[in-house]
């Protein structure tokens, strides 16, 4: 029965597939044919934050500033691996002074050239407290952030003096203390340079972003459409492929994808869910499914005494030998999630440090096991696992049902687990910083930049921006400071290597499964992909 | 404050209103009588069908109330008696739900997600691989509390205060429409995520109290058109005239006459609170997991209508059965009420 | 007559005061907005004070509440957090929500009394139960469903309408929206109408009128209908701010960008001045509705009179 309907609903699609073959050049989109004029019509989610490169930190701003915006440094599409963009050499002997040349022959779209100061007129404002900007934070290793972004109270200056022009074409960065890997995170956008026009006239810049990217802003209804155009004069390789990019703003991704069946829409980033089982046929292949530098784990709360006895850790890595992976993922996600075997991603690849089975048994199906563990450990502190998630984004109930069900069958025990919905997002991060958490929560991290840095520092390094759990643990904090401090990236990967095998000893966080970006695309389009920050690879899409 | 008026038909003066009644001078028309007729005849027989009519009644006896009238009519109903019949067996299912399902709704297995039935398992699977016949019959304690008791609550609480502000009017019909405006005013999502987050009770009546405090001008706003149009009829006018009390007017004038309206918006309102439940919990603020009910595992089977259609099926087919049970014991109440029919 | 209606926009001061206070309370019980608003990463705890202090969070609530309605009396409805004026997503929002309710309310009005009155003529009839089963349908399928499905099968395998509305929704592109909107409210409207004409089929001034050998549409619609309205017209007029706030659903499933939409991402997103903005305009239309309701109840029973 269930396949009967299946078929049907596919037949439906293919039907209309070819109806909208068969009529699709005189579409408004389509136009322009395979000479490289076409426009891609694409879902968009409305950004959260006014487009500023340091102000913009998820991924639907994102996807604009990937257009419009390119900085010293740009993550391959394929590979992540950090490559020079605008940057012509980055050059260091101690790790802390930094000394940076742009490239000759770059400008915005306005016409303006792009320096060593727009660069640092950028960072500074992207740094300066006054700014509001969310992502100052970035900034936080160069010298001179503690008084531009002090902790409390206001700003004692407005420049970073970690940051001196030095010639029309370089600058120098001096940190606060070794930091090896650092030239890489320069193709984070909030790294980007800023046009003139930023700062004189603000209002008028977001309402039509500049930037220097391979695509202009063409217009901008807020809420509903932003359409970009090919920059015919960009100086980089990375031209684009097609005449354009319209962003359509959809509320739910489910319309969205309805659209795409129908013909309406080129591209839709992240298929809903619901959809993954029947997007393959619906689409006839035209969906791609590829590993996104996202790892979902559930955190705990160090900072309650039960969860944080010396026995806790065997209760931990009970649950997480409680959870069959594989089943969740290839049932209730459909294959787009893998199952973790560490804390990292594979997006960055063995070089980069990712290290496939280094959670070892601990991550493996093993309810008896899991059933003994826990018993070790003291059993369930309060005798229910309550995690917590937030109902208002992301569809967190249907897969912390199925990891409660399949705790609760290792267990025997069919009330060992349950969910805990908190309302809203805010909300929830309330408790989470205000250490009111009382169970297992839902953690996830999208990286910023392809270093196994970012996979751990933040996370687990004692009072971290994002260490939710509270843990701590100084020969992990050590690990990382000498791994920072090495000059050779190898090394510094071999060391971080070493701090993650301690938060797999202390179960810090229970590794869940890493995170795949998901797309559908009409017929109209091909060469499709998704960069390892689920960003459709826009510049690189052919219209046909 | 209404005023009372001549009594219709024919044309009563539109009068200072500003409603613009247009004079009836149908006495002309003589011919036609076909449609007329029909209805008249339909109406006839629809009268004579009515089963338990005042015959039986002794001719000298004392004047029965008419509420044990109502019964009379009630308990030889079949309407009636079908639809308490399933209502009763909803009630003991939900008290005991082992009675018929001897499965465990908390034990799933997700190897056999969304498949559909099989030997043993009439319904199939959901998106959790739980049975959906045991769900079904183990959701009906939450998702039948939460209706019915919301559903009284709010007919109640409504009612009351529409009535009271339909029936004096002046000052305290304005004060009582205002606060009512303002409860409209309140989002549900809003309501529900500032009232019930702080809750942390297991129990399903958080979720009717919050359900009864903001579905209670839906019911008010019916009851007091109601009450302003039924005390407008010419035996209220006599009751008064007569020096009736306050009370016994609404009560034995107004009350029956008035009641209907509200009845019917009841009965459909109770399946949509068994739905806003569903509401309540996929904003994490409705019923705590792990707990069952026919709207969660509706609102869960939502978005797999195309692939697994029979996890939507059984719910929704339980939750349209005790909406139909309702409305019929509904309507059969309001006929039994309606003395015209007798 | 014109003095109550003076007298109800009178009162219409206090209501208006009263709701958004308690709005604007409710969404500040919701606790602090700004951690919501960097990610999956805790704000750092300087721009965290830096933001409360630029939306005004770090003053106490009622000087908040003072400085908001001070605000919205020059007509400045402040900004969301994304940094676009409340007015300016009103603007956009309110007219594509007004066209939605109002191609509901003819469902209702159209659709909803039409089968009440074949229902209520025709009580026990095939017709009348083939209503009630539509009725149960309505009621026990979410309109997320329906919704759904109405979508795929016009929109993708028929190809009749787009499956998404465009920003300029006109009215043609409402009509699906607006009939899944109306769902569930036509199947108020319809019980209602029938519920009423059975029950005034049986009036005096009903037999008066066949009596009088009058056409039988013109005892429907003069006497029948006009008389059973009252509770159907109270109905629709507390559905229109239900229908205007709460199309969540709909708006969803054809990517409207309306009220409900806006509404709920405000609350979800703890933005005072989007979700206090919203509903006092919201809260006006109610009023508005309200009093019409109590005029029409003045029209349809002519004994029914205001001083």
């Amino acid at each position: 029965m269930r396949g009967a309907t299946h078929a049907k609903w596919a037949a439906g699609a293919v039907v209309v597939a070819m109806a909208a073959t068969a009529c699709g050049g005189g579409d408004s989109g389509g136009g322009g044919g395979g000479d490289g004029s076409g426009v891609v019509r694409s879902s968009w989610g409305d950004p959260q934050n006014p487009l500023e490169p340091a102000n913009t930190n998820e991924v639907q701003g994102g996807k604009v500033l990937d257009m419009i915006f390119r900085g010293l440094k740009r993550y391959d599409p394929k590979t992540g691996a950090a490559k020079d963009m605008l940057a012509e050499k980055i050059e260091t002997s101690d790790q802390t002074n930094f000394t940076i040349t742009v490239k000759d022959g770059w400008t915005f779209s306005n016409g303006e050239k792009v320096t060593a100061k727009s660069f640092v007129d950028a960072w500074n404002y992207g740094a300066s407290l006054k700014n509001n900007q969310k992502n100052a934070y970035f900034f936080g290793q160069i010298e001179g952030y503690d008084k531009v972004h002090p902790d409390s109270g206001s700003q004692s200056a407005d420049k970073l003096s970690g940051l001196k022009v030095t010639g029309d074409r370089t600058f120098t960065v001096k940190l606060t203390q070794k930091f090896s890997t650092w030239p890489d995170t320069l193709g984070y956008a909030a790294f980007a340079p800023l046009p003139k026009v930023f700062f004189d006239d603000h209002d008028s810049y977001v309402s039509k972003p500049v930037g220097n990217g391979p695509y202009t802003v063409d217009s901008y209804q807020k809420g509903s459409q932003m359409s970009l155009r090919k920059w015919d004069r960009y100086p980089g390789d990375d031209k684009a492929q097609n005449g354009g990019v319209d962003l359509k703003v959809y509320t739910d991704n489910n319309t969205a994808y309805t659209d795409l069946t129908a013909g309406n829409l080129d591209l839709v980033d992240d298929v809903p869910a619901s959809q993954l089982s029947n997007a393959d046929s619906d689409l006839s292949g035209r969906y791609i499914n590829t590993p996104a530098g996202i790892i979902q784990t559930l955190a705990f709360p160090f900072y309650d005494s039960d969860w944080n006895k010396s026995d806790s850790d065997k209760v931990r890595k009970g649950l997480s030998m409680a959870i069959n992976r594989k089943q969740i993922t290839e049932s209730i996600f459909e294959k787009t999630r893998t199952p973790a075997t560490d804390w990292t991603s594979p997006v960055l690849g063995e070089d980069g440090g990712y290290k496939s089975g280094l959670c070892g048994e601990f991550c493996d199906y093993k309810p008896d096991e899991a059933k003994k563990l826990v018993k070790e450990g003291g059993g369930i502190p309060g005798g229910q696992v309550k995690i917590g998630y937030n109902a208002d984004t992301g569809s967190h109930k249907e897969w912390v049902d199925a990891v409660c069900n399949s705790i609760n069958n290792a267990l025997d025990n069919d009330k060992a687990c349950v969910g805990s919905p908190t309302g809203t997002f805010a909300d929830f991060r309330n408790k989470i910083t205000d250490k009111k958490m009382t169970g297992p929560f839902r953690a996830g991290w999208q990286m910023d930049y392809p270093l196994i840095q970012n996979f751990l520092q933040p996370l687990y390094y004692t009072n971290a921006s994002s260490n939710d759990g509270h843990w701590s643990n100084k020969e992990f904090d050590s690990l990382v400071d000498k791994a920072n401090g090495e000059a050779d990236q190898s090394k510094a990967v071999k060391t971080f290597q070493q701090a993650q095998e301690v938060v797999r000893d202390n179960m810090a966080a229970i590794p869940l499964w890493y995170q795949n970006g998901s797309a559908g695309y009409s017929d109209k389009v091909s060469n499709v992909a998704l960069n390892p920050f689920s960003v459709p690879v826009y510049n690189e899409i052919k219209v046909n | 404050m209404p005023e009372p008026q001549a009594p219709e038909p024919p044309s009563g003066r539109p009068g200072a209103t500003g409603g613009g009644r247009a004079p009836e001078d149908g006495a002309i028309a003589a011919t036609g009588m076909g449609g007329a007729m029909d209805l008249a005849t339909s109406e006839g027989a629809a009268l004579e069908n009515q089963p338990g009519g005042p015959l039986g009644t002794g001719p000298a006896g004392k004047p029965r109330s008419l509420w044990s009238d109502a019964w009379r009519d009630l308990r030889r109903n079949p309407v009636f008696i079908i639809s308490a019949l399933v209502i009763l067996f909803l009630i003991l299912i939900s008290i005991w739900p082992q009675l018929i399902a001897s499965g465990n709704p908390l034990s799933c297995d997700l190897s056999k997600r969304q498949q559909s039935s099989q030997p043993g398992h009439p319904f199939g699977f959901d998106g959790q691989g739980c049975d959906v016949y045991t769900r079904t019959v183990y959701g009906a304690r939450n998702s039948i509390t939460v209706g019915v008791c919301a559903t009284i609550g709010v007919s109640l609480l409504g009612s009351v205060l529409g009535g009271l502000a339909g029936f004096f009017g002046g000052f305290w019909d304005s004060v009582l429409s205002r606060i009512t405006d303002i409860f409209f005013a309140i989002p549900v999502v809003l309501g529900g995520l500032v009232l019930l987050s702080v809750v942390t009770s297991n129990t399903v009546w958080p979720v009717i109290g919050f359900m009864v405090l903001l579905g209670w001008p839906q019911i008010s706003r019916i009851a007091r058109g109601s009450v302003i149009t039924a005390k407008q009829n010419d035996y209220v006018q006599a009751a008064r005239a007569l020096g009736a009390s306050n009370s016994r007017m609404l009560l034995r004038h107004i009350t029956p006459n008035a009641v209907a309206p509200v009845i019917v918006v009841a009965t459909i309102a109770l399946g949509t609170y068994i739905a806003l439940e569903a509401t309540l919990s996929y904003l994490g603020v409705g019923l705590k997991p792990p707990a069952v009910s026919w709207g969660i595992d509706i609102s869960a089977a939502s978005g797999y209508i195309r692939n697994a259609p029979h996890m939507l099926l059984w719910p929704a087919g339980a939750l349209a059965l005790t909406v139909l049970a309702f409305i019929m014991l509904g309507d059969a109440v309001r006929d039994a009420l309606d003395p015209k029919l007798r | 007559m014109g003095r109550y209606v003076i007298r109800r926009l009178l009162q219409m001061i206090p209501v208006f005061i009263g709701a958004t206070l308690l709005i604007f309370l409710m969404v500040n019980v919701m606790g602090d907005p700004i951690a919501g608003l960097c990610g999956d990463k805790a704000c750092d705890p300087a721009t965290k004070a830096q933001l409360s202090k630029e939306f005004g969070l770090d003053k106490p609530v009622w000087q908040q509440y003072l400085t908001y309605m001070g605000n919205v009396f020059t007509g400045d409805f402040g900004t969301a957090f994304n940094g676009q004026k409340v007015t300016e997503l009103m603007s956009t929002a309110f007219p594509v929500t007004i066209r939605l309710t109002i191609v509901a309310i003819l469902f209702e009005i159209v659709v909803g009394i039409t089968l009440g009155v074949v229902t209520g003529l025709r009580r026990g009839r095939p017709i009348d139960t083939g209503v009630l089963l539509l009725t149960l349908v309505v009621i026990s399928v979410p309109t997320f469903v329906t919704g759904l499905l109405l979508q795929l099968l016009l929109g993708v395998q028929w190809g009749w309408i787009n499956p998404a509305v465009s920003t300029e929704a006109s009215f043609s592109e409402l009509i699906v929206p607006g009939l899944v909107l109306a769902s569930v409210s036509l199947a108020y409207v319809t019980r209602l109408t029938r519920t009423s004409i059975a029950e005034n089929k049986r009036a005096d001034y009903v037999r008066t009128a066949i009596a009088k050998g009058l056409p039988r549409r013109r005892v429907i619609t003069r006497h029948l209908l006009r008389n059973s309205l009252i509770p159907v017209v109270t109905f629709i007029g507390a559905d229109v701010g239900a229908l205007m706030g709460g199309a969540i659903v709909t708006e969803r499933i054809f990517n409207i960008h309306g009220v409900g939409f806006q509404l709920y991402q405000g609350i979800l997103r703890q933005n005072t001045q989007t979700v206090v903005g919203f509903v006092t305009i919201l809260v006006l239309v109610f009023l508005a509705v309200n009093l019409i309701v109590d005029l029409l109840y003045a029209v349809l029973d002519p004994r029914i009179r205001y001083a």
